[in-house]
């Protein structure tokens, strides 16, 4: 007799087969050969990692010594002296960027998160202005370190007579990190759980109370995360600071004189002395601070936590 | 002003109370009147607007940017919606469903409504703290270790400490959102029995799933159900003796004797 085949019929039929030839073998196969290529790419990756790092260490480490790091860089084609100022100046520019953008962006971030929300829905004005600002940040946040460059260079050195200097850099810098500080601190914000905030307004705290008692507090961790992650720009970004900072390797002596940081005297020692060797130190050295930066993060992070979840 | 619903003095009234989210509107027509020092336990199926009515005794659906309501909810005669949200929180505290400690010590959560509202006084805090953890029958378990984080406590516990800081900055009123909702059935029972023991001194408006807990727990009921859109309004409201022994509607029968909700 004929008849079709229900879709019950035919799920049974199938299932039937797969039990008559058991496919066990060949799945294990399938999956040992996918653990070994995601083991190989995880391998390949951290090597090349740990080839860069290790080869800029291992080849950097002979020039460094006491005297390396206590002179000043001496200037002309054999690149010759040490790195003093430039480690005295990358603080400085640090501090200063740091000081400028942090308030900046927190204050950005707490007025979307906290805020926006309840202005928005009291003006169409508003919420088109947020959703600009918003966007913009999310723009800015991908653009490339010279383009903040050329914008101070040409607003902060050029139109305001700031010239190359430690302000002109810390201002480019600030408007570099801005979207950092900005993004990380709004996700801080939003991870504080809305319970927190209902329990302190439900005791008649104000918002700004609520903000400053309960919120900030719980979003301490993911905003030190967001300055040290802008430290680390700061300290890494080269093109911005050329444009900015100039590259005289003098100490800076106000907010207005021109300096070097440590990554663009790699730069400077790589493309126009023949000193290779110092680049390479001078780099080692910037390695081990982004390590002890990363460090610095995973310590005060465990810390909060620890804080935090009161164990 | 309409005539009390009970003998007792109405602390809470509300009079014809609708509430909207945009467009739709959540509670329809609400006239209640709650007794003051007393237990008030509102029960009704989910998504019915029994939280949404609690959290409209102390505004906390503002929060919530497009909320609307028209009509009246009077606290002592005065309508709740012309004062100050600020003030009125102080007023009218609230246990939230799930545990909400602060990320801070035991003393700071009890403390952090006193010095929100300016008291600075550290002997005055103490004394505050210690008060309030004792009524809150918290005060024996934590009294040594004051300046652990309030996280480290057990749920009940924390539910209690919740308890103490509400109750530290001396209110009149006191919300329970499902107070009981995440604990153990031994923490359930101590909360419950120091809800009663809250009763002399505050008026207290409780929502709960448990219908055992409302019979047991509380001197009126009130029962919430669903218009077909959805739309909350109050089928029946009474002594907790009579919803419970003699309800007049169908429907808080059916509930009651869990046919549904």
């Amino acid at each position: 007799m004929n008849h079709t085949l229900t879709n019950q019929e035919k799920m049974m039929l199938a299932r039937e087969k797969a039990a008559r030839k058991p496919n066990l073998k060949r799945r294990k196969i399938s999956q040992s050969i996918a653990f070994t290529l995601m083991w190989l790419m995880g391998f390949i990756s951290i090597g090349a990692l740990i080839w860069i790092v290790g080869y800029v260490l291992a080849r950097g480490f002979p020039t460094i010594n006491m005297e390396f790091l206590t002179t000043r860089p001496a200037g002309g084609f054999e690149g010759e002296g040490g790195i003093s100022t430039t480690i005295v100046t990358t603080l400085y520019l640090v501090v200063l960027t740091i000081a400028i953008a942090a308030p900046l962006g927190i204050g950005a971030a707490i007025y979307f998160v906290e805020y926006a929300n309840e202005a928005q829905n009291r003006s169409k004005f508003v919420r088109w202005l947020v959703r600009t600002a918003r966007t913009g940040v999310e723009i800015l946040a991908g653009v490339p370190s010279i383009i903040f460059g050329l914008f101070g260079f040409a607003v902060f050195v050029s139109f305001l007579k700031f010239k190359f200097s430690l302000l002109s850099a810390g201002l480019s810098g600030a408007c570099m990190v801005l979207p950092v500080i900005i993004r990380t601190t709004e996700e801080a914000l939003l991870a504080v759980p809305d319970s927190l905030r209902e329990g302190s307004l439900g005791l008649g705290a104000t918002k700004w109370q609520t903000i400053t008692g309960v919120v900030l507090p719980a979003a301490i961790p993911g905003i030190v995360t967001g300055i040290v992650l802008s430290v680390g720009r700061i300290i890494s970004e080269t093109a911005i600071f050329w444009v900015t900072l100039g590259g005289s390797y003098r100490l800076p002596q106000n907010l207005l004189s021109s300096g070097r940081t440590l990554a663009l005297h790699v730069y400077m020692l790589a493309t126009e002395t023949r000193a290779f060797d110092k680049a390479l130190g001078t780099a080692a050295i910037l390695i081990i601070i982004i390590m002890l930066l990363n460090l610095a993060i995973n310590l005060s992070s465990k810390y909060f936590q620890k804080r935090l979840s009161g164990k | 002003m309409q005539p009390s619903q009970f003998d007792e003095n109405p602390k809470i009234i509300a009079h014809n109370f609708n509430l909207f989210y945009g467009d739709f509107q959540a509670l329809k027509e609400i006239n209640v009147d709650i007794p003051e020092n007393a237990i008030t336990s509102i029960i009704g199926p989910s998504g019915c607007g029994k939280s949404t009515f609690l959290r409209s005794i102390n505004r906390m659906n503002e929060l919530i940017p497009s909320v609307k309501t028209t009509g009246q909810i009077k606290m002592d005669d005065k309508d709740i919606y012309k004062q100050d949200v600020v003030e009125l929180r102080k007023h009218v505290g609230m246990v939230f469903q799930r545990p909400n400690p602060f990320p801070k010590s035991i003393f700071d959560n009890v403390a952090y409504g006193p010095r929100a509202h300016g008291l600075k006084n550290k002997a005055i805090l103490e004394e505050i703290v210690e008060k309030s953890l004792t009524d809150a029958a918290l005060w024996d378990e934590v009294k040594d270790d004051l300046h652990k984080s309030g996280l480290a406590l057990s749920g009940g516990q924390q539910q209690r400490l919740c308890i103490a800081r509400a109750l530290a900055v001396e209110p009149e009123v006191i919300l329970m959102d499902e107070p009981a909702s995440a604990l153990d059935p031994i923490a359930t029972l101590k909360i419950e029995e120091l809800i009663q023991n809250l009763k002399k001194d505050y008026t207290i408006v409780i929502v709960t799933h448990n219908m055992q807990q409302a019979a047991r727990a509380s001197d009126y009921t009130m029962v919430f159900n669903m218009n077909p859109d959805r739309s909350g309004y109050i089928v029946e409201y009474g002594s907790t003796s009579q919803i419970f022994t003699n309800p007049h509607e169908k429907i808080t029968e059916d509930y009651i004797s869990g046919r549904f909700g």
